[in-house]
């Protein structure tokens, strides 16, 4: 399992309120909320995300409430990877729960800016600034994590019998 | 490098030797909770994945939060929960009769006992590191594929020990007030991610109850779960309710904490946090005349046996204040009835309280107890948030149920040793 695009990158605290604000919550369909995805703190987000980009960002991402929403929009924006410093414990459980895969690593999210393209083996935890060169890891997935997510996350892959 | 408590309940779980903090992991359930706000979300995730549940024996669903139902939602999502557990024949559904807060019924029912591993929907699910289990709260996706598959993925938690030393100082201080001054000293985000793990002399001088008070409130600091050792105490608790096989983890001598705080529980006195959040923490000597509307004593935190027994203590013989609302709620039918059979509840009634049957009620707003604008309740409960009990204009302040009822009979917020 790999991912490669262009990072997005944001600071500390980014909030469950700010990925996909409570107004939009009288829906569940993907699209629906990845159009209004980071719309509080990132305007351009959605109009300028292409499938494949990573989101990057300090401690603490996806603080807030419990809503499964917020992984969701994430994911249906197209972005194959979150890498933070810390996630909250609930958004880092509902984000494997959902399929959308993220990693933990202080430096990495040190030295890599928005625009730079990084590239991400899920296997190693390996994360690659290619715009740098510079290499980093963080704690790669387990295989069974690895099928969970590829699977389309925690229900999906037990209804297949992936997991 | 050793392994934590935590861990090592965590290795076993996952069929291996050894984790280490940070590793992800899956382990095998030995019970996976629900109750009545979380199950209903949790019952079309576990329709989708179309399977039967693991094990008719190993899920419990605890209808306790809007029981009796207070309306027609509340009735609709039990009645969801209801055929879901009659459909699944799920062996532990408690209906109204035999129903409790479900942190207080499940150790009492014998459900969990030591080194379990166990998840709920319901964060404080971590209740049960008292007897030596790890047990964490979740979300519905994680109840609904747990029941279908008795499994679950974890991150293997770092972990902040707490070694206990001494005693307290009076019978007016409790477990309450030991995890009101941890959370005060560490934060709300103290523990985040992190087994809170006790240990040292002190433990010993802790009884059941108020163990489940502390590891009850791992959640208020941020932990993942909080846990006890297994001594003669835990033993001799399992031994009177329960039949299943436990199993005694020990943490290794070179086991990793990042921090170990030192407390010496002589030094504790009665704590009270103020609005909004449980870790704004003073020292019942701190506190100047705060007058008050309402008293609750009960929850999963304190509805237990010690704790109604303290609150009779306080108020036999005497009345709360007038225009205090007192409202004493056990946490299961058990309680209940030992209550009745101990005389405390003609205790509470001469004394003007209320007694209710076993609900969460009034602890997160729901009912039986709820706050108008301005008004101020003492309250033995978890969570002091923005409107937890009530308009988002009122406020609570936690406390052990020896302030509380201390605080009933003055009207205002006071310590029970200069009654
Ligand atoms: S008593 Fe309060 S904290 Fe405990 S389970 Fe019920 S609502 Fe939650």
């Amino acid at each position: 399992m790999k991912a490669e695009g262009r990072v997005f990158k944001y600071g500390d605290n980014v909030d469950t309120d700010v990925i996909i604000p409570a107004r939009y919550l009288n829906t569940s369909s993907p699209d629906e909320l990845a159009a209004h995805c980071m719309e509080d703190i990132d305007k351009d987000f959605i109009n300028k995300v292409q499938k494949g980009d990573i989101i990057v960002a300090d401690k603490n991402f996806g603080c807030g409430s419990s809503r499964e929403h917020a992984p969701i929009a994430i994911k249906a924006a197209g972005v194959s990877c979150v890498i933070a410093s810390t996630f909250a414990r609930i958004f880092y459980r509902n984000s494997i729960n959902i399929g959308l895969p993220i990693l933990e690593c202080e430096e990495a999210v040190k030295n890599i800016k928005t625009g730079d393209i990084v590239s991400v083996d899920f296997k190693e935890g390996k994360i690659t600034n290619k715009t740098t060169g510079k290499v980093f890891y963080a704690q790669g997935y387990p295989e069974f994590m690895q099928k969970l997510i590829a699977g389309g996350g925690l229900v999906e892959s037990i209804k297949k019998n992936t997991i | 490098m050793g392994m934590t408590m935590t861990q090592k309940i965590l290795a076993n779980a996952a069929g291996l030797d050894k984790v280490e903090a940070g590793q992800l992991i899956m382990a095998k359930l030995d019970l996976v909770l629900g109750n009545d706000v979380t199950t209903p979300v949790a019952v079309p995730e576990f329709n989708k994945i179309g399977k039967d549940v693991f094990d008719k024996t190993k899920i419990a669903i605890v209808p306790d939060h809007f029981t009796p139902n207070k309306d027609i939602k509340t009735a609709e999502q039990c009645k969801l929960i209801r055929e879901f557990a009659i459909d699944h024949k799920i062996k532990n559904y408690f209906e109204i009769g035999e129903v409790g807060i479900e942190h207080v019924l499940l150790p009492e029912k014998g459900l969990v006992v030591a080194g379990d591993v166990v998840i709920g929907a319901d964060s404080h699910t971590c209740t049960y590191g008292a007897l030596g289990a790890f047990s964490t709260g979740v979300g519905s996706t994680d109840m609904a594929a747990g029941m279908a598959t008795g499994k679950a993925w974890f991150k293997v938690p770092e972990a902040i020990g707490f070694e206990l030393t001494g005693k307290f100082s009076s019978e007016y201080v409790c477990g309450k007030d030991l995890i009101l001054h941890i959370i005060g000293m560490i934060g709300v985000d103290g523990a985040l991610y992190k087994s809170m793990e006790f240990f040292g002399p002190g433990v010993k001088n802790l009884s059941m109850d108020d163990r489940f008070t502390v590891a009850n409130m791992a959640i208020e600091a941020g932990g993942k779960n909080g846990i006890f050792p297994v001594d003669e105490k835990t033993i001799a608790y399992m031994k009177e309710h329960s039949t299943k096989e436990y199993k005694i983890f020990e943490a290794d001598k070179d086991a990793k904490y990042e921090k170990i705080y030192k407390i010496d529980l002589a030094t504790i006195r009665p704590t009270v946090a103020f609005p909004h959040l449980p870790e704004n923490t003073k020292t019942i000597d701190e506190v100047k005349s705060i007058k008050i509307d309402q008293v609750v004593i009960g929850s999963c935190t304190n509805g237990r046996m010690e704790d109604l027994r303290m609150a009779a203590k306080i108020l036999d013989g005497r009345k709360v204040k007038k225009g205090i609302r007192t409202i004493i709620i056990p946490g299961t039918q058990k309680i209940y009835l030992q209550a009745i059979k101990e005389g405390l509840v003609e205790i509470f009634i001469n004394a003007g309280a209320i007694f209710s049957m076993p609900t969460c009620g009034p602890c997160l707003g729901g009912h039986m107890g709820i706050l108008a604008a301005g008004e101020r309740a003492v309250s033995t409960t978890n969570r002091n948030f923005v409107g937890r009990m009530g308009h988002p204009k009122s406020e609570v302040y936690l406390a052990s149920p020896a302030v509380a009822a201390a605080s009933a009979i003055m009207g205002e917020i006071y310590n029970p040793e200069k009654l």
